[in-house]
């Protein structure tokens, strides 16, 4: 597990929550010119988590890779040939976490109706959290975790797509970044669905920035938004086929010959993996 | 101004000889467009123009017959393509603009004219090889990308208490450079694109001065690669701290001279002032940050709130501004320049006491083995290790050999650092899955978010404000499309 991140020599220290009230939020009025001398109290709490939480020792496998250049069949007269690795990511944590981690986990439980539903799982790794969030809960979930007086997460730094092909059955996967400025927290959350049926609820109605990080995510991975307001492709022109950002998207390249030899697309080529 | 179409008028034909053999193919492409099953089965072909309505192709020099004939039609509503290969739209931004006159009533931008997937780049490449790419897109504050990066790897690495002293205080001189680098390169375009082109001259003056001192410490201008996972890719030559300091004072006597050009000049304020308006709650929703933000007044900066590299034992004060407009952002951008130098001059004196301190992690297994060298022609080889591992150790030699090619391998994960670049947050979406190379890198760039904001920011106004509004958010179309 990780170490909390400290944000230099400011000490931890557990946010009193109940404190804060609506018209105090300092995010609601603009500071007069003059007055903008940085707070020396706020510290960055998105980087300060007390105790990590004792996690299970489960870790999440994703895929499990023998040899060193992922070549198959072939002689490989490397030696390398018998490793085998299993690819773990980060095991999910259990309350309690420690620190305002506790504090926010607890605050959604009590908005939510059925927690275990909306949250499948809570990752901390590396001093971030991450929340794993059904999808059908999605739109309620962030309009809570915005509007909350106790959560304030009122800033989406962006939605960025991920493909994960060896995750079978949530290939898909779609990254929240939040910021409470109100606190100085920061959260992930993340929704991840089948490749088959790539649809999730939009975040627009909530958070608007979220508009164009949405059409990038639906232009390079396929991911359906629904209820956005124009979800058209954002990089590419609009009439190209595919998705390039998935990691199955034919990789053209250039296969040069060279005295009968070709020299093959980037991901078709033999590499360390 | 590459085409201006008259949305009301009924008529297609009408195609200027101008586009000759143009005007022939999308012909073409309409006849295709009818039969709907050619067009699914042709993936690169296109349906017919979309433009309804009277066109008119504008390349300059003939405003005075496009004015009669657009009077002679009697209609004021007409969409202006503006871009995106137009000198005030900062590259190769398109806005698509619907005026009523010369009010702008409706405004889009179309973006992606510059994407040259970067992010999919970087999955073919190593960890450390992902610098190369990453600095490539936002190109004037190329130091930030590199920042950002580079910290989301250590995360991941979990090698961030391990970095040594000097390597965070060069990045945050380097960043801190670059913030004025980037900063003289908005307020000498912004300036150039309302008139002032004397501040464009001498804007463009003062960051040659900074260029010359990151070729000097990276050997490049531009697109260094010099912020590496695990520190920086060499230590600074032996006259790069008197070459800062030299151009500090330069910067001391020259900063000045944009105040007196601008701050008061009524018509430099005629155009600026209240123009652009985006107050904190559209900010906060559209996701705005930089100095945008800060001219609302608050104070929302991430070396002071989230600080990285240490910069919470530096001595500076984050700049705002009340008006919420393009002159207030304007103004905190030369407040912050004035807010670098102060950060650079306590790195320089930093500097002097950690002559000969490392530069790279201590792990042989993630540090880039070799010092280069810099020689007559530039950053070349590292002659001690090339002897070294050449004629003394073969062990030295293959693990030179396979840190180079294979590169180390991350831990599998994910992790999120952003940093304060001169227009935001700029943060790396960093995922490995235990490779050697990047199993997705998404950047959330400033500039692609804050262009949002355009609509809002200029629906209403004339369409002369729309190039000031523009300019105030100094997108930078290489992070925009990535």
């Amino acid at each position: 597990m990780s170490e909390p991140r400290q944000g230099g020599a400011m000490p931890p220290s557990s946010p009193d929550l109940h404190k804060e009230s609506d018209a105090e939020a300092p995010v609601t009025g603009a500071v007069p010119e003059g007055e903008s001398q940085p707070d020396a109290e706020t510290r960055p709490e998105s980087l300060v988590g007390s105790d990590p939480a004792v996690s299970s020792d489960e870790t999440e496998v994703i895929e499990v890779r023998r040899g060193m250049f992922g070549v198959r069949g072939t002689g490989d007269t490397s030696g390398y040939g018998g490793l085998s690795r299993s690819i773990e990511f980060p095991a999910p944590s259990a309350p309690p976490f420690g620190g305002w981690w506790d504090s926010v986990y607890d605050r959604v439980g009590e908005l939510v109706p059925s927690y275990s539903d909306v949250i499948t799982k809570v990752v901390i790794h590396r001093g971030e959290i991450t929340f794993h969030v059904a999808r059908q809960h999605l739109t309620t979930l962030v309009r809570h975790l915005r509007d909350d007086a106790q959560l304030r997460f009122e800033f989406c730094s962006g939605v960025s797509g991920v493909h994960y092909p060896a995750d079978r059955g949530a290939e898909l996967h779609a990254v929240y970044h939040l910021q409470s400025m109100t606190y100085n927290r920061r959260i992930r959350l993340e929704v991840s669905v089948p490749e088959s049926d790539p649809h999730l609820p939009s975040v627009v109605p909530t958070y608007p920035t979220a508009d164009w990080h949405e059409r990038e995510t639906f232009d390079m991975f396929g991911i359906v938004f629904d209820g956005h307001p124009a979800l058209t492709r954002m990089m590419m022109p609009d009439d190209w086929p595919g998705h390039p950002q998935r990691k199955d998207y034919p990789l053209g390249g250039i296969p040069v010959e060279y005295k009968g030899a070709t020299i093959a697309p980037p991901d078709q080529r033999r590499s360390y993996n | 101004m590459s085409s201006i179409a008259d949305t009301h008028s009924a008529t297609d034909a009408a195609e200027p000889d101008a586009r000759g053999s143009d005007a022939a193919e999308s012909n073409a492409r309409g006849s295709d467009a009818a039969q709907p099953d050619a067009r699914g089965t042709d993936a690169y072909g296109v349906a017919a123009d979309a433009a309804e309505g009277h066109v008119y192709t504008v390349t300059g020099q003939d405003w005075d017959s496009i004015a009669a004939e657009q009077a002679e039609r009697g209609d004021e509503r007409i969409v202006v393509n503006m871009g995106p290969q137009h000198p005030s739209t900062h590259g190769v931004l398109r806005l698509i603009l619907e005026m009523e006159g010369e009010s702008v009533t409706e405004a889009r931008a179309g973006i992606g004219y510059l994407h040259t997937g970067i992010e999919k780049n970087m999955e073919y490449r190593s960890w450390t090889q992902g610098v190369t790419f990453c600095t490539r897109m936002d190109y004037l504050s190329p130091l930030f990308n590199e920042a950002t990066y580079s910290l989301g790897v250590e995360r991941l690495l979990d090698i961030e208490d391990q970095i040594p002293e000097k390597a965070s205080v060069i990045r945050v001189m380097m960043m801190e450079l670059n913030r004025i680098s980037s900063h003289l390169v908005c307020i000498a375009t912004g300036g150039m694109e309302i008139g002032a082109l004397t501040v464009m001259t001498i804007g463009f003056r003062e960051r040659e001065k900074i260029l010359d001192a990151f070729e000097l410490i990276t050997g490049l201008r531009m697109n260094h690669a010099y912020i590496r996972p695990g520190g920086v890719a060499q230590d600074l030559p032996d006259n790069a701290l008197e070459h800062v300091r030299d151009l500090v004072v330069w910067m001391r006597k020259h900063l000045p001279e944009y105040a007196a050009f601008s701050n008061e000049n009524p018509i430099f304020k005629g155009r600026l002032v209240g123009v652009g308006h985006l107050d904190l709650a559209g900010c906060l929703a559209l996701g705005v940050t930089g100095p945008p933000l800060r001219s609302t007044g608050y104070d929302w900066d991430l070396r002071k709130k989230q600080p990285y590299c240490g910069y919470e034992t530096y001595d500076f004060d984050v700049q705002t501004w009340d008006s919420m407009d393009a002159y207030g952002r304007f103004r905190i951008r030369l407040n912050e320049m004035w807010e670098s130098l102060k950060i650079v001059e306590q790195c320089v004196s930093r500097l002097e006491k950690l002559k000969g301190a490392p530069i790279m992690v201590a792990d042989k297994k993630i540090a880039w083995p070799a010092q280069l060298a810099i020689g007559s022609d530039g950053m070349g080889n590292s002659h001690e290790h090339i002897k070294h591992i050449m004629g003394e150790s073969m062990e030295s030699l293959i693990h030179h050999f396979k840190l180079v090619t294979e590169g180390f391998r991350v831990p599998p994960g994910q992790a999120y650092v952003p940093v304060e670049s001169p227009r935001g947050e700029l943060g790396a979406h960093v995922v490995s899955d235990g490779g050697t190379r990047p199993f997705r890198a998404h950047f959330r760039d400033p500039s692609f978010t804050n262009l949002q904001a355009l609509p809002v920011m200029c629906e209403g106004s004339m369409v002369s404000d729309v190039v000031v509004a523009v300019a105030s958010l100094d997108p930078v179309m290489g992070g925009v499309d990535r």
